[in-house]
């Protein structure tokens, strides 16, 4: 064997020596980090806008004078969609959210439609529901304190929310296609 | 974090710009490497290519697949393109079959060329790193560490610096394996072992792990395998040596040979 193939060839045993320690390693390691179950206390994650976090609560005012408290929807999976009336793509997107609406109420999805109120104006909102015939509710973030908690980064932003009130997807931007709308709905209804 | 940047008009995507400055660098690492060891370097990165747009493709194709009724109501909305709606797993894999496929149809030997690729996968990997940091994606279990980071609500730890500070040294030790041993596919085999080692190490202190029963970790489990067929792939590998580089030396060295009267170069008297 030549000097060079032979250094090549020794260099190949310490790399499977490596490797095989590393796995060695890597194997009790796995056995150790492994995860208690979690309890159902533990099973809810911290409030944050981003998949895989509880959505965070909010109780605001709906266009038709009452009230509205996110955690109240627990049980039903939730489309929550931030918009404003002077947005195009909101423009866009919202008939076709309404019509996936339509389409899925009786399986027990819920759509809530939150208005940026803060940067919009209730007889705007009144005008744009009424004109694109909406029928789920809308409430106004008059404050602009829960689009700031949802860290809102482009209009339209809409979260994907399961039965247990944990965020599934987000999707920022607009508009969306029904497609992608009903494939997102259909993956919330699909988890019991 | 820093997921977006507001230039005026336009939010930019700082993790996406982080992949793309990444996927530069891997590009001009993975040519340099390629001349170096006398590839085809064009080939190597249209494979690269093709890999990167055969895995678009297919990660949309797929999620297109799992959501057939919703999308052949609304067939033109397979083109509205949304990076939640592409399954990455799928994507990676079509990518990589697609690489290989058109690397092998233009006859790229494949130690050669996992090594010349071996430089562009760890620049990648510090690149998802970062582009995880901007995002908050891969976040840590929460502590009370003194290098604790502040996200998503609570002290975590720092995953995504300890991915990148994990990719960062396999490049160091990739760089410092010796020349006769490029070419031979040992590079890219101790660069993902080193890399698998690492994420299965740094995979206990994710709080996003994907929990199969029993409470084993999937990617702990996924990288143990990986590791045993790359031990597997050494074993075949390490005996006996074939690579094209060592072909091309063995060949010069016989040339030398002739050319120095029957003398063995690495043996010359002074």
């Amino acid at each position: 064997m030549k000097p060079k193939t032979n250094a090549v060839h020794l260099r190949f045993s310490g790399t499977i020596t490596m490797m095989t320690i590393i796995l060695i390693l890597g194997a009790v390691w796995t056995v150790i980090s492994r995860t208690s179950e979690p309890s159902p206390q533990q099973a809810l994650p911290p409030p944050n806008p981003k998949a895989g976090f509880a959505a965070p609560d909010f109780t605001l005012d709906t266009l038709d004078g009452g009230q509205l408290t996110l955690s109240q929807l627990q049980g039903h999976p939730v489309v929550l969609n931030l918009w404003a009336s002077w947005c195009l793509p909101c423009r866009h997107e919202m008939p076709t959210i309404e019509k996936v609406y339509q389409k899925y109420q009786d399986t027990g999805l819920m759509v809530v439609g939150l208005n940026l109120t803060s940067q919009d104006s209730v007889p705007d909102v009144k005008a744009f529901v009424k004109e694109l015939g909406l029928t789920f509710p809308i409430v106004l973030d008059r404050d602009g304190a829960v689009s700031e908690r949802y860290q809102l980064l482009g209009l339209p932003s809409t979260f994907f929310i399961d039965r247990k009130g944990i965020i599934r997807s987000v999707v920022v931007g607009g508009p969306m296609s029904e497609a992608t709308l009903q494939s997102k709905v259909e993956d919330l209804l699909q988890e019991k | 974090m820093l997921p977006f940047l507001r230039v005026g008009p336009f939010l930019v995507q700082m993790p996406g710009l982080a992949l793309l400055a990444g996927l530069w660098v891997a590009t001009i690492l993975i040519e340099r490497e390629a001349l170096h060891l006398k590839l085809k370097a064009p080939a190597i990165l249209n494979a690269l290519f093709y890999g990167l747009f055969g895995g678009l493709i297919g990660a949309r194709l797929i999620y297109v697949a799992q959501h057939l009724g919703s999308y052949l109501r609304n067939p033109l909305d397979v083109f509205s393109l949304n990076t939640s709606t592409l399954n990455f797993l799928a994507g990676l894999a079509m990518g990589a079959a697609i690489a290989f496929i058109w690397g092998r149809r233009q006859g790229l030997p494949l130690r050669p060329t996992l090594d010349a690729l071996a430089p562009g996968l760890a620049v990648v990997m510090i690149a998802v790193g970062v582009a995880n940091l901007l995002s908050g994606d891969a976040y840590g279990l929460p502590t009370h560490l003194p290098w604790a980071i502040y996200l998503w609500g609570e002290y975590r730890h720092p995953t995504q610096i300890y991915e990148t500070a994990t990719a960062l040294i396999a490049f160091i030790v990739w760089k410092r394996i010796p020349a006769e041993s490029r070419g031979t596919g040992i590079g890219f085999l101790q660069l993902v072992a080193l890399l698998t080692g690492a994420r299965i190490f740094l995979e206990a202190f994710r709080a996003d792990s994907l929990i199969w029963s029993g409470g084993f970790r999937a990617v702990q489990v996924v990288g143990l395998i990986l590791l045993a067929l790359l031990i597997h792939l050494a074993n075949q590998w390490g005996e006996p040596i074939h690579s094209t580089a060592l072909l091309k030396d063995s060949l010069q060295n016989k040339v030398n040979l002739k050319r120095k009267g029957g003398e063995i170069p690495w043996t010359r008297r002074r």
